[in-house]
């Protein structure tokens, strides 16, 4: 059998209802992994082995009951930017450094009501904003297959996590690609669903018409067991969906046989690493040998999704962000002379650059003056990215592409850059906009040893479909079992 | 070509976002946010006169509630992360 923490979250609830382990034993894996490994990677802000072995204990004795609960006794991890009760909430910056949320995220609290170990909170990307983590106030998080290599962004920490074997899976958030591009940087499998589909309530907010919560896993069987948990209609959030979520497992072993599938002919994108487009043919002839139809389809606005979202998110941001004052909650600079001074002071050293300058691009373009030349014509140039989708799904069932045109780049490489760093988003950006759902999963390796992900989309709502195609995927291959080693 | 944002305006810029940048990250940010809007020009070529602005890419109407009181925030849990109260009170340096 393979070491605990080298299980499935699903591989785990067997080994424990088999009695093959203990809950004690699978925390305690993961707990001493964490202590070797983790001082290198930098995937965790906040460890809770206390707590952690405590519930663990609990199980074991019986005092709570392990059948019943889908993640019963299983050990996950949260990106800090879920709100936990009780337990520090940072998002990676040093203006939340000291934050207690008095209340549970939904989602937190659904992972809890169906039975899991919260193992700790993940470093990530300040507020979320970012490709690489390296926008983190708590140092970036390194890439387990290389660790001069960035994890990807902004849920790094999570990713990094779940490829190193430090948790059985994890929960990211993805605005733009933050949990697709993670996963395809680090080789594990991470979706987004449907904007909407899982409550935002107690996720802090970055763009809130963007912002989703999604699983980041080892295998696409568990990205379908945590969506079930923690998708699904939620009051607290206006937004959020009330289609019904259905079984998300039931066709994930039906064949894909007859299936039409659309490859966007503008997501092979000047600069594309040859071995990204390779790793893409082969997975296309996969599909096809499963029985699918390929055709080429256009989305012609692909293009302009880079422009669009860095006007609307960071609009959305610099007006999410502006609670952060110094008065109710987070870091105050003290003994500054006036009110004014002192939230000027407070959010010029809680805040990172990244933040700043996203803050300062949404004020100036939702400026007097600016407004209909900046926030209304990307918003106009979001409904075209939509349609562009709308329209791609009448004559196909999903499309696949690439996540990202490369594979995860060095730590330091696009920091001087913003512009850079934003276009490495150019493939993620469009689904977020449009807000459908996508997954990234293992598709192969270039000869350095750095994984490659293969990106599914589905029109709105279709996640079954999505996970269906990946799982046919990731069966018909063995991409997603190859492990990092460390030095 | 002509600057998109002039240091001048990324000062007032800044103090309607709350911060305050000192004369260094001025520099850099009107660099970079000159560049970033350079590009956003890219938008330009997209003919939107017929188009409607989309603000949530999955359709709502709006969503109502009965208005009836249900649990909320504990006083002390809403003030336990304040820098500063006075046991009722978010406390701040003085307005006036």
């Amino acid at each position: 059998m393979a070491g605990l923490h080298e299980l499935t979250i699903h591989e785990t609830r067997g080994a424990l209802l088999r009695k093959e382990a203990s809950v004690t034993e699978v925390v305690t894996a993961y707990l001493e992994r964490i202590e070797e490994l983790d001082k290198s990677l930098n995937s965790y802000l906040t460890v809770l082995a206390d707590q952690a072995l405590e519930q663990a204990r609990a199980y074991d004795s019986g005092t709570l009951p392990l059948q019943d609960k889908p993640l019963g006794g299983v050990p996950l991890a949260l990106k800090d930017v879920l709100c936990t009760q009780g337990v520090r909430t940072t998002c990676g910056s040093r203006i939340l450094e000291n934050f207690i949320p008095p209340f549970d995220a939904t989602a937190v609290a659904r992972l809890k009501e169906n039975g899991a170990i919260l193992l700790g909170k993940t470093n990530m990307d300040e507020f979320a904003m970012g490709s690489s983590n390296e926008n983190s106030a708590y140092g970036p998080v390194r890439n387990p297959w290389d660790m001069e290599r960035v994890p990807g962004g902004s849920s790094g920490g999570s990713a990094a996590a779940v490829a190193a074997d430090l948790c059985a899976g994890a929960l990211g958030t993805d605005t733009g690609g933050s949990i697709r591009q993670p996963a395809s940087f680090c080789g594990v499998v991470g979706m987004k669903p449907t904007y909407g589909r899982v409550s935002r309530y107690g996720l802090v907010a970055f763009a809130s018409s963007l912002d989703q919560i999604g699983p980041i896993t080892k295998d696409v069987r568990d990205a379908a067991l945590l969506l079930q948990v923690v998708a699904g209609h939620d009051p607290r959030d206006s937004t959020c969906l009330e289609q019904p979520v259905g079984d998300l497992q039931a066709r994930l072993d039906e064949p894909i046989r007859g299936m039409t599938l659309g490859i966007p002919k503008e997501y092979f994108v000047e600069g594309m690493d040859p071995e990204v487009a390779r790793a893409m043919e082969e997975a296309f002839a996969v599909f096809r040998d499963l029985g699918a139809r390929l055709v080429e389809i256009s989305l012609p606005h692909t293009d302009y999704g880079v422009a669009a979202y860095y006007i609307i998110a960071p609009a959305e941001a610099s007006s999410n962000l502006a609670r952060y004052d110094g008065v109710k909650y987070g870091f105050r600079k003290q003994e500054a002379r006036d009110l004014l001074t002192m939230y000027r002071e407070s959010r010029n050293l809680g805040f990172g650059a990244e933040v700043k300058r996203r803050i300062m691009l949404g004020t100036y373009s939702l400026s007097a003056g600016y407004y209909d030349a900046y926030y209304r014509k990307a918003s106009q140039v979001r409904t075209l990215i939509k349609q562009d989708f709308i329209q791609a799904f009448d004559n196909c069932d999903a499309i696949i592409a690439p996540v990202v045109p490369t594979p995860a780049f060095k730590i330091g490489e696009k920091t001087q850059d913003p512009l850079q760093m934003y276009l490495s988003d150019v493939l993620t950006l469009p689904a977020s906009l449009a807000g459908i759902p996508g997954i990234s999963v293992p598709c192969g390796h270039t000869s350095g040893g750095l994984p490659v992900g293969l990106q599914v989309l589905g029109p709105h709502f279709g996640e079954a479909v999505v996970l269906q195609l990946a799982h046919n995927f990731e069966k018909n291959t063995d991409h997603g079992n190859k492990k990092p080693s460390f030095p | 070509m002509k600057e998109k944002i002039t240091r001048e305006e990324v000062r007032h810029v800044a103090d309607l976002a709350r911060l305050d940048l000192n004369p260094d990250e001025e520099v850099q940010m009107t660099q970079q946010l000159n560049a970033i809007l350079d590009y956003m020009e890219k938008l330009n070529e997209v003919d939107t006169s017929q188009v409607e602005p989309t603000t949530h890419a999955v359709e709502r109407a709006n969503v109502f509630r009965e208005d009836v009181v249900g649990p909320s925030l504990q006083r002390d849990s809403a003030l336990a992360n304040a820098p500063q109260t006075d046991g009722v009170h978010f406390v701040v340096p003085k307005v006036i």
